[in-house]
């Protein structure tokens, strides 16, 4: 039977059991968006700009297995989708984008709403394809799915053009997937998982060092029990957070720019050190030359051939699935046990350096006078949700102390942009999230200046009466831009203040949610309690916290400093 | 390090914008592209030029592979291979000149495919190094225009790169 290319789109989407897709309609997908009215098996939820269909999109994958889908128009609706999509790339999180695009006929010839989509979104995609024939609709969607899932996962975008979407084609979804030019390598090669668990054992002073690879994988518990077996210090990146329960004695915490002490000095004297699903990034060694002198052996496993030796030249490399090279790790581990190997008893002395450098205590932090610490709100936000809160963020200072501060046990609790450092994405993601995990707590910490780029989605979350509770971080600056100013750049605050706010609690109100305003350090925790109480438990709560204006992140690594460089708040 | 990059991709719009892409993207550098179709239609063969250390040349062929329409790569100059470029060169042939171009050309096995009162274009196919040589060999002042093909290549003996 013969249904138009937007009845296609939207079969494939039934097929590929997507329940969510958000988006924003206009002219090149007036068809699509016929075609999704006529059904109700894929729910769409309409943002306010497409940026925040992308982000959306996108916490619902960080927060669940599944693929997040947006759906835009041609032109604007697609640049506005850009940066939503890069942020999803570098953080390769799946999703597939579906474009509009003019008619076949009219591209090339500057129409009314036409930019060559597939061109500007080529450096930030997986893949992207244009389709040009309504008969390859359904094999092209098939492609995009398993591309972005598959592998090193990545948004696909799918643009297509608005005659397309309108003729008729038989429909038969693909059952499978022959791309000869695309074969992910899952197992890892046995040979060098041999090498890695003979360094694993022969280790003096070994660590573990934790990418979000493990979260996308799901591995997390594997990586845990691995973990704990070995009884190897653990420490995580900015998107590894949750992937080891952050209450484990074993854990050291995050690492990198604002990691702590003991996590940043373990990783530079460590001996074996066995990287999972990360990848060496500029904010988490620093300077590779200043980590490169001290010698040690490093294990690598990552599904993505290029992430190794990227920055840092590794001596076991593994190419794999995280998860599958763990099991079988673990088999070869168990096999050593059987004859008789044990860990390095050397390892019990790491553990009392370890100590000594964790009696630094490098995340206490003092009152800077009577203004409310930025750290005691997201103490107090860890408290009142016992941990268990889904936590979104925008960028900057507030990020960090999110990230140092409330302690994440669980994978796919900590929802951020890291790769690409997006402001803004706090609020969609908290709504991407809402709409993955309906009735759980999430909480969107921000800065009054990120929480503005994105502002408009307040109505979005009145429309589908989204119960976020947003906590904001009112320090009237543009935080992180202070700090650096103040540490790097002789205090000449160029552009860092944020002047003519708006009243945070009549704006919630003005779209008919609740704000609350918090001031003075004894007020928090009720404000915070109130908040998260089941009197709020169906609303979106607004919760603008005046900070302190002057606090600064630390421990701190400067630009281009090594681990072992740190900057602590006690230096000062 | 001099290296020649081969490609097999899938013969598809947009494959050859996202090598390239690929390179300016990462700031790697391209001395040389060529690309066209092989004797099978669904795939292209492009024959890259470039330069770059070790580990640039192992990140090159690792985001080279990354990319979802290539299928196949490999560093031809790793091992035994023969390059070639072909050049198209006008030159002014009036006079002396005339005859002394001829000669010119028959010494670097260049071929005169088009002939009028004042100008021969000379064909010149071999290695790079010795199109260079045969423009350093002329009076510069007597080329009117230059146009080369870039470097292609292929492995010696049993090297083969097929899908």
């Amino acid at each position: 039977m013969h249904i138009t290319g937007a009845e296609i789109v939207i079969r494939c989407l039934q097929e590929e059991k997507v329940e969510h897709v958000f988006g924003y309609p206009g002219g090149a997908v007036l068809h699509l968006y016929d075609a999704l009215f006529q059904q109700d098996q894929v729910k769409h939820i309409l943002v306010r700009h497409e940026q925040a269909a992308v982000h959306a999109a996108d916490a619902y994958s960080r927060c669940s297995q599944k693929v997040g889908v947006a759906l835009v128009t041609s032109g604007p609706g697609a640049t506005n989708a850009v940066t939503g999509i890069a942020t999803a790339y570098m953080d390769s999180i799946p999703l597939v984008i579906i474009s509009g695009q003019v008619p076949t006929a009219a591209i090339g010839l500057d129409a009314f709403q036409e930019v060559d989509t597939v061109g500007i979104t080529r450096p930030c995609v997986k893949h992207n394809f244009l389709v040009k024939d309504v008969r390859d609709i359904a094999d092209t969607i098939k492609k995009a799915f398993y591309l972005a899932r598959t592998g090193r996962p990545g948004p696909v975008l799918v643009d297509i053009p608005k005659d397309i979407s309108a003729q008729s084609a038989d429909f038969e979804y693909p059952k499978t997937v022959q791309m000869r030019s695309y074969n992910p390598i899952v197992k890892g090669h046995l040979g060098q998982i041999r090498k890695a668990a003979q360094l694993l054992l022969e280790a003096k002073r070994p660590m573990i060092y934790v990418g979000g690879g493990v979260i996308l994988s799901d591995a997390a518990t594997k990586l845990t029990a691995l973990a704990k077996r070995l009884g190897f210090p653990v420490t995580q990146t900015l998107m590894g957070l949750g992937s080891f329960p952050a209450s484990d004695a074993q854990n050291l915490g995050m690492l990198g720019m604002h990691g702590t002490y003991e996590a940043n000095m373990a990783m530079q004297h460590c001996d074996v050190l066995l990287a999972v699903g990360a990848r060496f990034d500029d904010r988490v060694i620093g300077n590779p030359g200043h980590f490169s002198q001290v010698p040690r052996k490093i294990v690598h496993i990552d599904i993505d051939p290029s992430s190794i030796s990227k920055r840092v030249k590794v001596d076991v490399p593994i190419v794999g699935n995280v998860p599958d090279v763990l099991d079988e790790l673990v088999k070869i581990l168990d096999e050593q046990d059987k004859a008789g190997a044990k860990a390095d008893p050397a390892v019990a002395e790491w553990w009392k350096t370890i100590a000594e450098w964790r009696a630094r205590d490098c995340m206490s932090y003092k009152a800077n006078g009577p203004a409310i610490m930025p750290q005691s709100v997201i103490q107090a936000l860890h408290q009142v949700t016992g941990g268990d809160a889904f936590v979104t963020s925008d960028v900057g200072q507030h990020q960090m102390w999110a990230a140092q501060y409330y302690k994440f046990d669980k994978p796919r609790r900590w929802i951020n942009s890291g790769g690409l450092g997006t402001m803004g994405v706090g609020l969609p993601y908290a709504m991407g999230v809402s709409f993955a995990h309906p009735g759980a707590t999430v909480a969107c910490v921000t800065g009054e200046a990120s929480i503005q780029m994105n502002i408009q989605e307040l109505s979005t979350c009145k429309q589908f009466r989204l119960p976020i509770k947003v906590v904001n971080l009112n320090n009237r600056y543009l935080g992180m831009v202070r700090q650096w100013q103040e540490m790097f750049h002789g205090s000449r605050y160029s552009e860092s203040y944020m002047d003519s706010l708006p009243d945070f609690v009549k704006l919630a109100e003005a779209y008919g949610h609740v704000g609350l305003r918090v001031e003075r350090p004894e007020d928090l925790m009720p404000a915070m309690e109130l908040a998260f109480s089941d009197k709020h438990k169906n609303d979106f709560v607004f919760l603008d916290v005046l900070t302190d204006q002057t606090a600064n992140v630390f421990p701190m690594i400067a630009a281009g400093k090594g681990l072992s460089e740190m900057i602590l708040a006690e230096d000062l | 390090m001099r290296h020649i990059i081969s490609i097999l991709l899938e013969n598809e719009a947009g494959a050859l914008s996202r090598v390239a892409g690929l390179f300016s993207a990462r700031a790697y550098n391209i001395e040389s592209l060529t690309v066209a179709p092989t004797e099978d239609p669904s795939l292209s063969r492009m024959t890259i030029v470039t330069s770059g250390s070790d580990d640039v040349l192992e990140q090159i062929t690792k985001q080279l592979n990354k990319l979802v329409d290539v299928v196949k790569v490999v560093d031809l100059s790793e091992a035994a291979h023969i390059e070639r470029e072909l050049m198209l060169i006008k030159v002014r042939a009036t006079g002396k000149d005339r005859e002394e171009m001829k000669r010119m050309a028959d010494i670097f096995r260049g071929r005169i495919i088009d002939v009028t009162e004042s100008t021969y274009v000379i064909e010149l196919t071999g290695a790079s190094s010795k199109l260079d040589a045969f423009i350093e060999a002329l009076d510069h002042g007597l080329i009117l225009e230059t146009v080369r093909t870039g470097v292609c290549g292929i492995g010696r003996g049993d090297r083969i790169l097929k899908v």
